[in-house]
Parts: structure tokens; C-alpha cells; sequence
């Protein structure tokens, strides 16, 4: 079966102001990830969690090495719009856009020129699904740090797509917030078999969702276990 | 101190009545401001969003220049606009000069400066974070930036109407390339310059009151739109 993922001698790096120097923040060697598949990234604070997970989005291109989405090579063939479209990605800091919860929801599925009429039920469906159905339309100022990661949940959520790249979804909110959030995703896998790539400092959460556990440390993979403890190749 | 009482007196009177020669100039004032603005928003805006978006080499000195560009004195851009479109000017066969249309190319190239240095603020000034928001939602690169702009656009709007502003008030462009001409280039900033030199002061302070009102209208503008931001 073709990998959904396959990375391969993935390499990138950053220039540090102000003297200019490149320094490399990720190496992967090799990582292959399957249709379906929920996998963790773990790992401290700069271990390169982040830039996986946006080169894995395609929002950066990797300095050296490929990335191939279900066999096809994005950057070499030159579409990366449509790779992300396929694989949108939840970024850590969540920034809201200066309007309504429902055209928030609204601004993926309108980029991918779907009309209103189709559109509008499934906002309204992902919304009460995340129980954001009464703030519909509500200011994005109006609302909680809990209900804002949400409500940028169920703009990825609204666009079922192939891939759920998301980066430390339940780092700042609440408990309950938290489970809400961990059951979507459950309800949205068992649903749709998405595969979903997560980062997550939340030892709990990596272990109750995830399939595989990928750790790493300064831009490097240290480990690649399976739920059952195995060590994947 | 009668004087002014009085001068003040007439002067409402003549608002009050609708004199033919306030409402003629508060028109053209406001004819050229608006159609200044447009233009100037038309290339300002656009050019603004680009610098703010994108880097290149020389951003820096672009930024500057604009910088610079915003506090040239109306009066040096009345007379190298007069040096282009005056008889002996490389435009001076299109007879622009002491017309309306010479006016407003001279109040287009006051305010573009300004226009397009506080779009390049406010542009900039919106969280670096939402480009990449639309990109990692499927945005293409053009549509990230439209979402860019929009997510600006209280401060777009007040550059906008900062720059109509600067044009009601200002004088020195609208006197050298108008030539302040009755009932043809003169606008209610000209006409209190002549009219304070005639000696009809009622008629000059009415016409002041008139600016003072456009400005105060356009000041609250101003506010209300940056409180929609949020700011």
C-alpha cells in the first residue's frame, strides 16, 4: 500500500539573525506515515515538533530531501496549494480572524470555492458537533480561550480532509475543553479514517489518540514506537 | 470684539441660508477630495499592501522615502506639479493647469505618500500569523493576501480618510495649480484667503466654519473607524 506519507532525508534550517549563520533545526532520515494512521510527535520545547509538523502541511519546503503525499512528490510537481488544501493544519498559536465563529468556519471551504448553500450546513453540522452551535455568531473577541481553539478546530474539521496536522491542539485549554476536543478528533477518525498528525506535549493525550509515538530531540528522531511499544523500522 | 460677534452673526446666517458661493465652494472642496482620494487610494492601496507583504531589496529605503515624502509641504508639490502640466511643461499642451482636473493631480500627488506609507503600517501591523493561518487552511498565496488586507482594513480605511482630510484643508496645491479662479478652480480654502484679502470677513469665517465642519465630520470618521478596530 502507497504511504500516505513518505519523507524522505527531510532537512531543514534556519538563518540566525543577526550574524546570518544557517543552523539545522530537523533531520528525518526516513519516516512513512499510513492512510489512517493517528501519529504523536513528542518531544521538548525547540526539539523541531513545529517545523515537522508545517513541513509535513507543506507551509515550509524542506532545504534538502522530499516529502511524498500518497506517492507524489508536492514540491517537485509544484503544488503545494493543492497538497495543502488536502492536509490543512491546526498552528500552534491560533489566531482568529476579525469576524464571526460561523465565517471563520466559513473561510476554508470558501478558498475552495464552495457555495454558501453547500457550505452553510456543514459549518452549522462541525459547529454543534464541537458544541459552538449558540456562538455561531458571535465576534471573535467574544470568546474564550477554549471556545477559540475550537472554533479553529472546526475550521479544519468543516473541510474533511485526507490529513490533520495539528500542533499541541490542547496545549492552552482547560480539562473539559480539552476532552472535547480529543473526542471530535476520535469521533472524526472513526468516522472518516483520517490520518492525523499531532504534536502534543500531553503525554495522555499522545497515548490515548495516537497509534505511533515519534520522538524527537534538537531536530533529530530519536524514537518511532507503536502503541504496543514496538519500534517501527 | 463687535466684529468678530458680527462677522460671526453673518457668517451663520449665510450657512443658515444656503448662500449660493458657500455651498458652490464646500462642493468643489469636497469634488476634489473625494475624487483625490479615490485615485490616490486606487494606486496608494494596492502598492502599500505589496510593500507591506513582500521583501525585496530596497524595502527599507522605499519605506523611508514615504516616510520622508509625508511631511513635503503642499506648496513644493504645487510648484513641481505646476513645473509639469504649466505651458512650458512637458504636459503643458493637455491645459491642465488652473483647472480642477490640474487641482487634483497635485492633491493626488500630496496624499499617495500618505495613503500608501499608513497602509504599509497597518498592513504590516496585522499579526504576521494570519497569512500563515489562511495558507495552512488552503488559501492560495493571492487569497492569504487578500485575507491580509481585509484583516487590515480599519486601518486602510482610516489612511483613507486621513488623506481626504489633508485634502479639504489643505490650501497651497489648490491656490498655485487652481490659481484660485470664481466659480471655476476656487475651493472654500482658496476662497477664505481671498476674502480675508478683500475684507469680507463674514463671508470668510462662514466659509471657515464650513471647513471646520467638514473636518470635525471627517475627525470623527476617523475615530469611529479606528474603534471598529478595535484600537
Amino acid at each position: 500500500m502507497t504511504p500516505r506519507y513518505r519523507l524522505e532525508n527531510v532537512v531543514r534550517r534556519f538563518r540566525q539573525l543577526p550574524s546570518g549563520n544557517t543552523v539545522e533545526v530537523l533531520r528525518v532520515p526516513q519516516l512513512e506515515v499510513q492512510p489512517g494512521e493517528i501519529v504523536a510527535v513528542v518531544g521538548p520545547n525547540g526539539s523541531g515538533k513545529s517545523t515537522l509538523l508545517e513541513t509535513m502541511a507543506f507551509l515550509q519546503m524542506p532545504d534538502e530531501g522530499r516529502i511524498l503525499l500518497d506517492g507524489c512528490d508536492v514540491w517537485a510537481a509544484g503544488d503545494s496549494v493543492s497538497a495543502r488544501r488536502r492536509c490543512p493544519m491546526l498552528l500552534q498559536r491560533t489566531v482568529l480572524f476579525q469576524t464571526s465563529v460561523i465565517r471563520n468556519v466559513l473561510y476554508g471551504l470558501r478558498v475552495r470555492g464552495v457555495g454558501r448553500a453547500r457550505a452553510l450546513p456543514m459549518a452549522t453540522e462541525i459547529l454543534r458537533r464541537l458544541r459552538l452551535e449558540g456562538l455561531a455568531h458571535r465576534g471573535h473577541r467574544e470568546l474564550s480561550g477554549g471556545e477559540r481553539q475550537r472554533v479553529a478546530l472546526a475550521r479544519l474539521l468543516v473541510l474533511r480532509p485526507d490529513v490533520l496536522v495539528l500542533d499541541e491542539p490542547t496545549a492552552h485549554v482547560d480539562r473539559a475543553n480539552a476532552e472535547l476536543i480529543d473526542g471530535a478528533l476520535r469521533e472524526l477518525h472513526r468516522s472518516t479514517n483520517v490520518t492525523v498528525i499531532l504534536a502534543s506535549h500531553d503525554a495522555r493525550q499522545a497515548q490515548g489518540l495516537a497509534h505511533r509515538i515519534v520522538t524527537l530531540d534538537e531536530g533529530r528522531l530519536l524514537a518511532d514506537t507503536t502503541d504496543d511499544g514496538r519500534h517501527q523500522a | 470684539m463687535q466684529t468678530l460677534v458680527d462677522a460671526l452673526r453673518s457668517a451663520v446666517h449665510l450657512i443658515v441660508t444656503l448662500d449660493s458661493n458657500v455651498v458652490e465652494y464646500a462642493g468643489r472642496s469636497l469634488l476634489v477630495a473625494a475624487v483625490s482620494t479615490l485615485l490616490a487610494g486606487l494606486v496608494g492601496i494596492p502598492a502599500g499592501a505589496v510593500i507591506a507583504t513582500h521583501e525585496f531589496p530596497g524595502k527599507r529605503v522605499a519605506v523611508t522615502l514615504l516616510n520622508t515624502l509625508l511631511s513635503v509641504p503642499t506648496v513644493v508639490v504645487g510648484l513641481v506639479v505646476y513645473s509639469l502640466i504649466g505651458r512650458s511643461g512637458p504636459l503643458g499642451p493637455a491645459q491642465l493647469l488652473f483647472t480642477v482636473p490640474g487641482i487634483v493631480i497635485g492633491e493626488v500627488l500630496l496624499i499617495l505618500p500618505l495613503v500608501t506609507a499608513l497602509t504599509v503600517t497597518a498592513v504590516a501591523r496585522t499579526d504576521r500569523d494570519v497569512r500563515k493561518t489562511a495558507l495552512a487552511l488552503g488559501a492560495s498565496a493571492g487569497q492569504s493576501h487578500w485575507l491580509v488586507i481585509r484583516e487590515s482594513r480599519f486601518g486602510v480605511l482610516a489612511a483613507v480618510i486621513a488623506a481626504f482630510g489633508r485634502v479639504v484643508s489643505e490650501v497651497g496645491v489648490a491656490m498655485i495649480l487652481g490659481g484660485n479662479i470664481d466659480h471655476f478652480t476656487r475651493t472654500l480654502t482658496t476662497a477664505i484667503v481671498v476674502n480675508v484679502d478683500m475684507g469680507d470677513f463674514a463671508l470668510a469665517l462662514a466659509l471657515g466654519l464650513v471647513l471646520l465642519a467638514i473636518s470635525l465630520g471627517v475627525n470623527v470618521l476617523f475615530q469611529f473607524v479606528q474603534g471598529g478596530g478595535g484600537e
